[in-house]
Formats: C-alpha cells, sequence, structure tokens
C-alpha cells in the first residue's frame, strides 16, 4: 500500500492525465446534478414547502392547481375522513409584479399562494389581507421587506413582511398571504378563474398516521370520486416536466458515469501493463496478486478523490458566482457526495479490468525467461 | 509446510521440468540432483536454453517442477501451493535479478523494505536490518538516492541487499554481471562471496560468465537440462590453466 501511494507521491506526472480526465467528469457530473437539483429545487419548492402530506385536487384538474377547484362540501367531505387531523385552503395564481425600483414594464413573473396552513419556515399566524411574505430568490428582483408589490394588469398592492427560503415554484419567486388576499388578486387580475367564498384550489391535509398513501384512498372514496388526493412526492412527480427533466438528466448523468469507469479502466489498464515488469520482480520477491491489486485499487480512490476534490471546489465556485435566479444551479452536499461515490464505484470497477492482468503476472518472467 | 532440520541450502533430487508447446513436450531439465550447502556458493553455467534459469526459479520457488523433489532450506516446497510459493519467496529466498530492477521511485532504502512491506510488517525491525545492510554494503550515505541516483554498482550493492532482507536460506543470482565491465563485475561478484560467506548463506549464480567460477566453491555444468560436471572451482581452474 505504501508503495502505491509513494508511486503517487513521487511520481505525480504519471497521474496528471488522467486526474484531470476525472476532475473534468466529477464537475460535469455535479454540475449536471446540481442544474437538475435546480430545476427541481425552483419547479417544486412550494409543495416541498407543506407541512401536510397530501395534497388533494379535483378529480378533473389532471393533478393542476390552476385547473383544480375544491368546493366547501368537497372539502367538508374531506374533513369528515377518519384519520385526517387537519385540512387547509391553498390556492395559486401566476402574475407578473411591479417592484419597486424597476422600469414599469419590467415585470417579475411570480406566483401567488393563499394558505391557511403555513409552509415550513413561516410562523403560524396567516398574514393579514394584503399582507405576503416572499420568496428570499425575489430579493435579487428588488424586493424588499416592507416594500410594495403590484401584481398583474390589476397592479394589486401587496405588502411584503418578510421572507422565506426554497419555495420557487414552476421556476418563478412564490409569494404567501392569506386565502383571501390570493382571492382578491385572482378576481382582480383572472376574471374568469375567479373563486367564490369558500372555494379552493387545493387541500393540504395532514393525516395522524404514517400511511399518508392510504389515507389519499381512504380521501378519494369518501368523496365518490370528486377527488384525486396525492401525496407530496407524487404532487411533484406530477408537476408538468419534473419526471421528465429528471429522466433526462439522469440519463446524461448514468452515462458519464460509464465515461468515468472506461476512463479509470482504460487508465489503470495501461498503467498496468507498463508495470507488468515491476509486478513481476514484485512477486518474485514474495508480493502477492491481492497486494498489488490493492495498491492499484488505492491509486484509482486517490486519485478519483482528488478529482472529486477539485470537481466540488469548482461546484461550489460557481454555485458562489452565479447570480441567484439567472441560472437554476444549486450544489448540495448530498448531491456532491453522490457525485463523488459514483465516480468511486466507477473507479472501482473501472479497476477491475486490470485484475485479470495482474493476476496473470508470472513471478518467473523476472528471472531470465530462458527456459 | 514441511520444514525438516538439515545442513544444506538446497536439495534437488531427480527434479524435471517439462513444458508443453502446442503438441510437442520440451523437456528443461531432466532428473537433475543437485546438493548446495548451507553456506555454498555454487556457479551455474551453460549456454543458453540449457536450462540454468529454470533450474534456478524451481529452486526459488518462481516455477515447480513436473517431477521431483526440492528442499529449500529444510522446505519441502515440491507440492507447495502458488500461495505457499509467494510466502516461502518472501520468507525463504532471496534473488538478484539480471537488470537489478529495483523500484525506481524508491530510495535505496525503501527498496529494501519493500520486502517488509509487502508481507507481514515488523516495523523497526525491518528499518534497523535495512540500514544495518546498507552499511555493510557500503551505501549508508546512498541511502536516501532513488536508483537513477546511483552507479551501475550501487544499484547491484542495492539489489543484494534486498536479496538479505529477509535473512533467506539461499539467495539466486541471475547473470548478476552481464550489465557491468569487467572490473564492475569483478567487484560485484567480489562483494557477493563477502556478503555471503560471512553471513554463511548459501548461493547459486546463474552465469555465461567463466570468470565469475573463480569466485564460487563449485561450478555446475548444464547442458540440454542435465547437469554433466559438478567440480570445485579449485579443480577447474587447475585443469583450465
Amino acid at each position: 500500500m505504501k508503495l502505491a501511494l509513494r508511486e503517487l507521491w513521487r511520481r505525480p506526472g504519471r497521474f496528471v492525465v488522467a486526474t484531470a480526465i476525472l476532475a473534468l467528469i466529477a464537475l460535469l457530473l455535479m454540475v449536471l446534478g446540481g442544474l437538475l437539483d435546480g430545476l427541481l429545487a425552483g419547479s417544486t419548492g412550494a409543495l416541498r414547502a407543506q407541512r401536510g402530506q397530501l395534497i388533494v385536487y379535483s378529480s378533473t384538474s389532471r393533478e393542476s392547481l390552476v385547473r383544480s377547484h375544491i368546493t366547501p362540501p368537497m372539502r367538508k367531505e374531506v374533513e369528515g375522513v377518519a384519520g385526517v387531523s387537519q385540512v387547509a385552503g391553498l390556492g395559486s395564481v401566476q402574475v407578473g409584479a411591479r417592484v419597486g425600483g424597476r422600469g414599469p414594464r419590467d415585470l417579475v413573473p411570480v406566483v401567488l399562494f393563499g394558505y391557511e396552513l403555513p409552509p415550513k419556515s413561516l410562523p403560524d399566524a396567516v398574514p393579514a389581507y394584503g399582507e405576503v411574505y416572499a420568496d428570499d430568490s425575489l430579493q435579487a428582483e428588488g424586493v424588499k421587506k416592507g416594500g410594495t408589490i403590484r401584481l398583474g394588469p390589476a397592479r394589486t398592492p401587496v405588502r411584503v413582511i418578510g421572507f422565506l427560503r426554497d419555495s420557487r415554484y414552476s421556476g418563478q419567486g412564490t409569494l404567501w398571504g392569506s386565502l383571501a388576499t390570493w382571492r382578491s388578486v385572482l378576481a382582480a387580475n383572472r376574471p374568469g378563474e375567479r373563486a367564490g367564498e369558500g372555494v379552493d384550489q387545493a387541500l393540504v391535509v395532514r393525516v395522524a398516521g404514517a400511511d399518508a398513501s392510504g389515507q389519499a384512498g381512504a380521501i378519494d372514496r369518501a368523496t365518490g370520486g370528486a377527488t384525486k388526493t396525492l401525496t407530496i412526492p407524487q404532487a411533484i412527480d406530477a408537476l408538468p416536466g419534473v419526471t421528465q427533466q429528471q429522466t433526462v438528466f439522469n440519463q446524461i448523468i448514468g452515462i458519464t458515469v460509464v465515461i468515468a469507469l472506461v476512463v479509470v479502466g482504460l487508465f489503470f489498464a495501461l498503467i498496468t501493463v507498463e508495470r507488468i515488469g515491476l509486478y513481476g520482480v514484485l512477486k518474485a520477491v514474495g508480493a502477492s496478486s491481492a497486494i498489488l491489486f490493492a495498491g492499484v485499487l488505492l491509486q484509482a480512490v486517490v486519485v478519483t478523490l482528488i478529482a472529486s476534490a477539485i470537481g466540488v471546489t469548482v461546484s461550489l465556485a460557481l454555485a458562489a458566482a452565479i447570480p441567484s435566479g439567472s441560472i437554476p444551479f444549486v450544489a448540495t452536499p448530498s448531491r456532491l457526495l453522490t457525485s463523488t461515490a459514483y465516480l468511486l464505484i466507477a473507479a472501482l470497477l473501472g479497476c477491475a479490468f486490470s485484475l485479470r492482468r495482474v493476476l496473470k503476472v508470472d513471478p518467473a518472467a523476472a528471472i531470465g525467461g530462458e527456459q | 509446510m514441511t520444514t525438516t532440520a538439515t545442513d544444506f541450502a538446497l536439495q534437488m533430487e531427480r527434479v524435471s521440468k517439462i513444458y508443453s508447446v502446442g503438441d510437442a513436450e520440451v523437456v528443461a531439465l531432466d532428473q537433475v540432483d543437485l546438493t548446495v550447502d548451507a553456506d555454498e556458493i555454487i556457479a551455474l553455467v551453460g549456454p543458453s536454453g540449457s536450462g540454468k534459469t529454470t533450474l534456478c526459479s524451481i529452486a526459488g520457488g518462481l516455477l515447480k517442477a513436473t517431477d521431483g523433489s526440492v528442499i529449500v532450506g529444510g522446505q519441502d516446497i515440491s507440492q507447495y501451493t502458488p500461495k505457499q510459493l509467494t510466502r516461502f519467496r518472501r520468507e525463504s529466498v532471496g534473488f538478484v535479478f539480471q537488470t537489478v530492477n529495483l523500484v525506481p521511485f524508491l530510495t535505496a532504502r525503501e527498496n529494501l523494505l519493500v520486502v517488509d512491506e509487502i508481507g507481514p510488517r515488523t516495523g523497526r525491525r525491518a528499518k534497523d536490518r535495512a540500514d544495518q545492510l546498507l552499511g555493510e554494503l557500503g551505501l549508508a550515505d546512498r541511502s536516501s538516492n532513488l536508483p537513477a541516483q546511483l552507479s551501475g554498482g550501487e544499484r547491484q550493492r542495492v539489489a543484494i541487499g534486498r536479496a538479505l532482507m529477509n535473512e533467506p536460506n539461499l539467495v539466486l543470482f541471475d547473470e548478476p554481471t552481464s550489465a557491468l565491465d569487467t572490473q564492475l563485475g569483478d567487484q560485484v561478484v567480489n562483494l557477493i562471496r563477502h556478503e555471503m560467506k560471512s553471513r554463511g548463506t548459501a548461493a547459486i549464480i546463474v552465469t555465461h560468465d567463466e570468470r565469475i567460477t573463480h569466485y564460487a566453491d563449485r561450478v555446475a555444468r548444464i547442458v540440454d537440462g542435465r547437469i554433466s560436471a559438478v567440480r570445485s572451482a579449485r579443480h577447474l581452474h587447475r585443469h583450465q590453466v
């Protein structure tokens, strides 16, 4: 093992090319993952922020908030389902926002949510009519605490009383106010979609037990099929484009991991061929194939960790350098660790190509070669 | 592992090695008998392809004999598994190869310590032994040098030190002077004799170089896989003169 580490230390030039290529692959993996996470975070934050376990849509809505209407009788039926501990209305409307300090035509696209059950990180008390909390990404657009934003063509004013994190929806910043505020903005700016008193787009439901999926079925049965109830993860997957984004990005990430595997495999296979003479001598003086192959694995792990560290550093630098709201890129510890783990697995599997060659090295070749 | 007390470093009895080449069989060693005393130096001479490297490889546990018995330092290695042979080579024999074959990115001292690092480590003991050997081989001040920074003779001495690290019963030298000029070759063989005799370690030196026979206790001549004659070196030289 010491032998393998000393080679890395004393002959770094030998490993520079492989480390550089792997660092680029690591960076590619982390950037792809970061973009996927950023896109998903920007699309799904409002749902992930919910404190309930279930979202109840009307059955004809195709799991879309804007197409969904929950009437008071439906809500009553949901509230009556055994195991349901809390039911809260939820509404949303996408509008252009006029923010102080920006030009009159320079609208910031936002989604205003009306809620009863506060999302995570917001206080229990719902804001007063005309007041909203704003997603902190809107600060980059000029939204300030205490400032007034005018929403939609009707320029309905709302006052920002605070910020919350990670609540973006459909790639847009969000505002969070009372259901009354939402109804008012909706009526003023989307008269055709007006929601009557007591009508919500969806319900956020908290259940007592752990079996949220079972409760979803019970709710839909109780409403006679008038509702379509999803768990939060199901509701996230049902958002337009989310599953497709995940599939495409994960396929690219998978191909990148395979490329890493091939790069590591080829590199160490080449190095092993170069070392056959040395391995012959070491085997002749008593080294086992296991100890020689362990050295190859150790070198692959060290090279991969160095490459991953470079990838992590550049990814974090990118995440810090990219202005908020411009490119949907986030560098989360879990994504960086997962990418490193994928690379390590690829490196170890890639090294397996060299195992046969190491096993086949004949110690007798070290001495003469004459028969 | 079978170990018996013995005064011999090596006992080979009726050892044969047959290689299959396609449908044909090539007899590399044919019923060879050879005994080496505990502190004896034997020069193994013969033309190319005569089987001297094969004999050396079998004695060192690098190859398995097709037939016959091979006992090294009291261990009968004839039926050893590859794993047992690996351990045997690590613990009981030393090798000095024709092309020296030091690990190029290790210093002289580290090249000696490789023998300890590839087996169950003894740590301080191995380091002390490496320092002692380097001192005895006149390399104390070169211990931190890489092989590329050493002369041919110094590299050969490091290789000898590596072969002696595990305190072997038998050291096998494969053409130790082939890459050296006459003067350096003489120095190296002198050193080999001195080191082997001072430690009471047996050695087999495979060589084409007749001059080496001056330094051996006995000379075994091998032709076509058979040892044709084993003479004392003194006897041999008297007849050559």
